[in-house]
């Protein structure tokens, strides 16, 4: 039995709903949308309790890659001056949790505050290096939170984080690049996708429609739209099933197409080379997270007037079904002192005040409030042509796919995904193989780890 | 003694220069063209890519994504690195100073470390010097980045992580260092000079100091060099051990520029990232320069070749 | 021909006689304090940890040496294993030779601008491991970089220096770029500490320069070149900054066991197998050892 998913259909009906509700609230009650099990902490710190913490003051360290939180920490400390944050970039990602696990270890110079993408928020769940936050009234936020995020912080009838941003999947694309290849409406299904694709490069074999090497967080995302479950979770008992899952082998089969047509560009996302690409017009597309424009516009600058959001394409016609593509949390860790303070931080940053001043500033929300806001959705911008790209963008958000959950040591497998499905992209193996040998080496290390491998 | 009559041009004073000159001369007028083509080859083989480094650092971060890598696209040399400085509050000054305080201290410890103990090992016999080798060996042969996490454990719990000590304290040891020096010594020393100078009642400290130490010349900058180049670039080690962006040396702090690219909203500043890399190399090359000197002239070994 | 003076290098080595212990260890004590603490103190925690194993289910448990026969028996490190002992074998005599050329070329005076070729050869060391990644996605680049450019060019279609099957040597070549230079200078200093009477009385003695490079530099070089071969041994054993930087272009070719220090780097960091990591760590350490030694105790024997 796995208990985010529940958590996550029940949630999907109800989010829009009690959003504005959630916002104001001062519950201290712990129950929320809770519905299942679990050892539910009950709250036992109040509202009141945190604007005493905060008016008290004291220091907090943060540890942060994401560019928009200068802004709200500045504006935090301004507004509560007896609070002192020290906002640290200790690294991006994988390094960061590296950092972490370094720091947890030694047992010293743990962080209060950490910044956590979701799939790797199970990890640090697991090993109990972050707190449970339903003890700070963290339930009570159900509803808050667009229903593909709040899912992604919750584990074991806990609350392990304060979704941050989201990342719900669109399709990017250079339009000046799909008209000149005679593509005057993007895809709107992975088939159209497909001959699109091997269009745009049999006319010119330079151009191609996107890039791709192997990365896991786009298989896993495509797996997911998909209606692929390849990972089953239940607290120490995990599942791991490419082979025999459904989604899995359609998405395989669709990109296998693309691969033996060599209609991939063999360049890395985030590379020098794959902006490089883009601003010379020879990536013409990116299916990726909403939180894309910002790197686009500071990336690719000459692309300006030229790229269009489009809704992610389709596994069937006239589907409405996205899928999460990164995004990240803030989470408390164990080894603060003053995790109240810590708590009441995070709270600023991703639901009060700090949630609308990084959307200013270009993140894309995770906030119910924020993301249904006038201002918000109607906002146009000239890189994309003033399309009104927040409408596109919210809209997936609200058609995620329920039901996905990653697995408590997510971030050792990606790590190990190019070793091993990787192989599909430098013709070693099919994808399907790639990803049924990525399965038998998850599962070598869950075992190894001590995990019940269904 | 014999040996004085074995080798008659190593007394304390230098040789006159002039007998040193008419020595090397004969072989200086021969130049050999061949020889200057095979050597181009290897020249342009080390400069190409640095070629590469020069020519985008005159680069806007547009320019770099839409030019030819080998050849000048506008030239955007200082605009670049007035920004390469004052981007992030001048905080590349910050992380160029901490270098400098990294590499002033650590590789020069470090030479002092390895001068002193090469030259202990080549020129003393003492208990437990085999083992030495084998130890210093063996510990060089274990891969540094496994010990990363052992290093950084002992070192939290010491209170070094993230203060510039973390940094230092590694730094000074040098394996690769005493072995050089221990093979300059058992070369540029002679026994018999130490020998004498023990005679005059100099002790084991002085002499080094003041008969050894300037033979030594060519291995110590050579071994400075090293080092200085090594701590400058050290990278894994402060991504380990350092979160303080304050205590960064350049290596770190570019690496963090360079993965703003990586990240959803980062600002993306290649041209930056590769105008600071040429930045980083300048000393280096300044460095280079002013101790090549030692390997020609000055100190008494180098003076006798001219 | 062997004439006598040119043995004059030889008794050198042996006359004079030797201090004492404790004024050795006077002037060795400082490095080895520091030395235990930055690298045996370290080593000797990972064998600790070698022995015990952690799960994030479990904790931790003494398991004895069961770590290493787990990696005496694991494909993935047999794999990255020869895969070094291939580099080894073909890089570094390839490295060492062009170093060699080069410091017998530039101390022999007859290079035009040898000063210049001194400092060129030695720069790409200095280039910070962070700018290696984009510099090298422009050489090797097939999409974008130079490869690309000389076959528009040139109309031909070189092959993907990127590729899994050159990728190997496309890290060799990296690695030769960075440490030609480096070795040069090593051998360099080493010339300019040979005595120079000694050619001075080959010249009396009529030797021509190949003369003398066969009678007295090589043979003046030769500790030299042992502790740059020991050294390049343990670097290729060590082989890692050069894959990590290519691991962003061919995330694929290059696994996360592609050169044991990348696994045990691999395993520490991505997997939290802190134990098993030591343990390939040590096993590496014992290897690389043993096979210095043996060159190092060859290098000695031929030496004198």
């Amino acid at each position: 039995m796995t208990i985010t998913r529940r958590r996550g259909v029940l949630l999907g009906a109800s989010a829009l709903a009690v959003a504005l509700a959630a916002t104001a609230c001062g519950s201290s009650s712990s129950g929320g949308g809770k519905s299942s099990s679990g050892s539910s902490q009950a709250a036992s710190v109040s509202d009141a309790d945190l604007q005493a913490a905060l008016s008290a003051g004291g220091n907090l360290t943060v540890w942060a890659w994401e560019p928009t939180l200068k802004k709200v920490v500045a504006d935090f400390q301004t507004k509560y001056p007896k609070v002192h944050v020290n906002l640290v970039n200790a690294g991006t990602g994988n390094d960061e949790y590296k950092a972490l696990q370094n720091a947890v270890q030694a047992g010293k110079g743990v962080p209060d505050v950490a910044h956590i993408e979701y799939y790797a928020l199970p990890q640090f769940e697991l090993t109990k290096s972050v707190v449970n936050l339903d003890q700070f009234g963290a339930a009570a936020l159900n509803g808050t939170f667009t229903p593909g995020p709040w899912n992604s912080v919750q584990a074991d009838g806990g609350v392990y984080g304060l979704p941050m941003d989201s990342g719900p999947m669109a399709l990017f694309y250079n339009q000046t690049v799909f008209t000149k290849f005679g593509i005057t409406t993007p895809p709107a299904t992975w088939d159209e996708y497909i001959a699109d694709a091997k269009k745009i490069h049999a006319a010119d074999p330079s151009v191609y429609i996107t890039n791709d090497t192997g990365d896991a967080g786009f298989t896993t995302s495509m797996i997911w739209q998909a209606g692929g479950k390849p990972y089953s979770v239940s607290g120490t008992t995990v599942g791991v099933n490419f082979a025999g899952d459904a989604g899995t082998q359609k998405f395989a089969t669709a990109w296998q197409q693309l691969i033996d047509g060599h209609d991939l560009s063999p360049v890395s996302a985030w590379s020098d080379a794959w902006y490089q690409g883009m601003a010379a017009g020879k990536i013409a597309s990116l299916t990726i997270g909403a939180w894309m424009p910002s790197s686009l516009e500071s990336g690719v600058k000459s692309g300006s007037g030229q790229w269009r959001v489009a809704p992610m394409p389709q596994w069937t016609a006239g589907g409405k079904v996205t899928s999460e593509n990164g995004g990240s949390s803030l989470a408390v860790m164990k080894a603060s002192t003053n995790q109240k303070l810590a708590y009441a931080f995070l709270k600023y940053a991703t639901v009060d005040e700090g949630a609308q001043t990084r959307v200013d500033n270009g993140a894309f929300p995770a906030t119910v409030k924020q993301l249904n806001s006038p201002d918000f959705l109607n906002k146009t911008d000239p890189y994309f042509g003033d399309q009104k790209i927040n409408q596109v963008l919210a809209q997936s958000a609200s058609e995620v796919a329920p039901g996905w959950s990653y697995l408590p040591f997510q971030v050792y497998a990606n790590s190990i995904f190019n070793d091993t499905a990787g192989k599909a992209y430098i013709g070693g193996s099919s994808l399907a193989d790639g990803l049924k040998a990525w399965q038998d080496a998850s599962i070598k290390y869950g075992k190894d780890q001590g995990f019940t491998v269904k | 003694m014999t040996t004085e009559t074995v080798r008659p041009r190593r007394p304390r004073n230098s040789t006159p220069p002039i007998r040193a000159k008419a020595r090397r001369a004969p072989l200086k007028r021969r130049k050999s063209l061949t020889l200057t083509v095979l050597c181009t080859v290897m020249l342009v083989y080390s400069l190409l890519p640095l070629a590469w480094l020069a020519i985008n650092a005159t680069k806007s971060q547009q320019n770099l994504f839409n030019s030819f890598g080998l050849w000048f696209k506008g030239f955007g040399f200082f605009s670049n690195l007035g920004d390469t400085f004052s981007y992030e509050h001048h905080i590349f000054a910050r992380w160029l100073l901490n270098t400098l305080l990294y590499v002033v201290v650590g590789a020069g410890g470090a030479t002092l470390l390895a001068t002193l103990a090469g030259y202990g090992l080549a020129k003393f016999d003492f208990v437990g010097k085999k083992a030495v080798f084998a130890t210093v060996i063996g510990a060089v042969a274990v891969p540094a980045t496994a010990l990363a996490v052992p290093t950084f454990l002992m070192f939290s719990k010491m209170g070094l992580t993230d203060t510039p000590w973390a940094i230092i304290i590694p730094s000074l040891i040098s394996p690769f260092g005493l072995y050089l020096m221990w093979t300059f010594s058992a070369e540029a020393v002679p026994a018999e000079i130490m020998e004498s100078a023990r005679m005059d009642g100099a002790g084991e400290f002085r002499t080094f100091f003041s008969v050894s130490l300037p033979l030594l010349g060519p291995g110590i900058v050579t071994v400075l060099l090293f080092n200085v180049v090594t701590t400058w670039n050290n990278y894994f080690l402060p991504l380990i051990m350092l979160k303080n962006q304050d205590w960064y040396p350049l290596t770190l702090g570019l690496s963090t520029w360079n993965d703003q690219a990586h990240t959803a909203g980062g600002d993306v500043v290649f041209n930056l990232v590769i105008t600071g890399s040429l930045v980083t190399i300048i000393p280096l090359i300044a460095a280079f320069l002013l101790l090549q000197r030692y390997w020609q002239s000055g100190l008494s070994a180098g003076s006798v070749k001219g | 021909m062997a004439s006598p003076p040119l043995d004059l290098a030889r008794p050198r080595r042996r006359a004079g006689r030797r201090r004492g212990s404790l004024a050795g260890w006077k002037f060795v004590s400082p490095f080895m304090a520091l030395f235990a603490l930055v690298f045996l103190a370290p080593i000797g925690y990972s064998i600790y940890l070698s022995l015990y194993k952690t799960q994030l289910i479990g904790g931790t448990h003494f398991v004895g040496l069961q770590n290493y026969s787990d990696a005496l028996k694991d494909s993935q490190f047999w794999t990255s294993f020869s895969r070094v002992a291939l580099f080894l074998v073909i890089q570094v005599p390839i490295m060492l030779g062009l170093a060699l050329f080069l410091a017998l070329a530039i101390d022999s005076g007859r290079l035009y601008g040898a000063a210049f070729f001194r400092i060129s050869v030695f720069m790409p060391y200095a280039v910070p491991a962070v700018v290696a990644t984009l510099m090298w996605s422009f050489m090797y680049g097939t999409q974008f970089g130079l490869v690309r450019d000389i076959d528009k060019h040139f109309g031909v279609t070189l092959p993907d220096p990127l590729s899994p099957h050159l990728i190997l040597a496309s890290i060799g070549n990296i690695v030769t770029w960075e440490w030609v230079g480096y070795n040069m200078l090593i051998l360099y200093s080493a010339l300019r500490v040979v005595n120079p009477s000694l050619y001075e009385a080959a010249a009396i003695e009529g030797a021509g320069q190949w003369r003398i490079i066969w009678s007295i530099k090589l043979p003046a070089l030769r500790p030299a070149i042992v502790i740059a071969t020991i050294f390049s041994i343990i670097g290729s054993f060590q082989l890692f900054n050069e894959p990590s930087i290519l691991k962003h272009l061919a995330p694929n070719a290059i696994t996360t066991y592609y050169t044991p220090n990348y696994y045990a780097y691999s395993l520490s960091f991505d997997g939290q197998q802190f134990n098993y990591s030591a343990t390939v760590a040590i096993i590496m350490g014992v290897v690389t050892m043993i096979i210095a030694y043996a060159v190092q105790l060859r290098g000695i024997r031929k030496a004198v």
